[in-house]
């Protein structure tokens, strides 16, 4: 898909915010001065060629319950094996392979501090292999994307 | 400096409960907002509820920080950001509150976040998510991280994502996955 400019300031009017109101494509058309039915267009098909993965809320997983970024190192041979019972555990929403010796990167989430626990000792006992349970201490950026350089990726 | 944490973050409450409309809510829009013009009226019919009270608990959530933001999100690996790099540093306990929201502030970090050491195994206490078009790219970011974190940096590494194996919205039912 060739992105237009209407296009690249879509997302890089919205991909921080857009406002919570009754009509919010409505008002992105007006930011944009175009019609509000060219917006929801616009929306759909930079959707449906996977340019934006979805227009709709980001939730902060700790504050709508407890979740934690774990690592395992899974020997080689058996990282797939590895991979495939994270992916199955209850909560587990993201499961990254990385190149280290820690080579499996996953976030569990669960409806609080307790159940969070067990179900990463669950884990943990199912894999036979210890854990690198990092919590998160503290925030120093909230997340909002950051600027894309349209021309060095032209 | 405003820099949050689990214990205490101003405006926000700690544990805000959600109740069950929240949740239908949250579970409803994980793939996104009905893209039609009052997407709240389309969520309110599919789940039986108004559309002011929708857009009510929207508002709320999003008070309360439940909701971070509203936003159309970029999917980087699709734009050409093809390498994601987790950078991780050792950082002197005394200094990471400060440096920390120096290098959250840099423009190109888009996660930045203290975790705990595991020492002997893991010594690196400041993740910084970085995004490049190569690996050069990657590590010239890096290489402006370093400069910020100076002497009070011990170590650190870049750690590439060589394959996304699951990556979901958030899951709120009691029952798991």
């Amino acid at each position: 898909m060739r992105l237009d400019t209407t296009d690249k300031q879509l997302i890089n009017l919205y991909q921080r915010d857009l406002s919570v109101c009754e009509r919010p494509y409505q008002e992105m058309a007006r930011r944009l001065d175009i019609p509000e039915e060219e917006v929801i267009d616009r929306l759909q098909s930079l959707r449906n060629h996977h340019v934006i993965s979805r227009v709709g809320p980001v939730f902060e997983h700790h504050r709508a319950g407890a979740s934690i970024l774990a690592a395992v190192a899974a020997p080689p041979e058996q990282q797939d094996l590895v991979a495939a019972r994270i992916n199955r555990a209850p909560g587990v929403n993201h499961n990254y392979a990385r190149e280290h010796t820690y080579n499996l990167w996953f976030v569990m989430t669960a409806p609080d501090e307790d159940t969070l626990d067990e179900r990463l000792d669950e884990l943990e006992h199912q894999l036979r292999l210890p854990m690198l349970r990092l919590p998160m201490v503290a925030q120093y950026h909230i997340d909002l994307g950051f600027d894309i350089d349209w021309e060095a990726l032209a | 400096m405003s820099v949050s944490t689990l214990k205490s973050d101003a405006p926000h409450v700690d544990n805000y409960v959600l109740c069950d409309r929240d949740r239908q809510l949250i579970l409803a829009t994980q793939g996104g907002l009905p893209l039609v013009p009052d997407p709240w009226q389309a969520l309110g019919q599919q789940l039986g509820m108004p559309a002011d009270e929708v857009l009510a608990r929207f508002q709320r959530m999003q008070e309360m920080g439940v909701v971070r933001r509203v936003a159309a999100v970029p999917n980087h690996y699709r734009l050409g950001y093809r390498f994601n790099g987790m950078t991780v540093w050792d950082v002197k306990d005394e200094a990471i509150g400060r440096l920390g929201q120096l290098v959250g502030n840099l423009p190109f970090v888009s996660h930045c976040y203290r975790r705990p050491r595991h020492l002997p195994y893991w010594s690196y206490n400041l993740f910084a998510m970085v995004h490049g078009t190569s690996r050069e790219e990657v590590e010239k970011k890096a290489g402006l991280i370093r400069d910020v974190l100076g002497e009070d940096c011990h170590g650190n590494t870049i750690l590439y994502s060589s394959a996304i194996l699951k990556k979901t919205g958030l899951r709120l039912k009691k029952d798991g996955s």
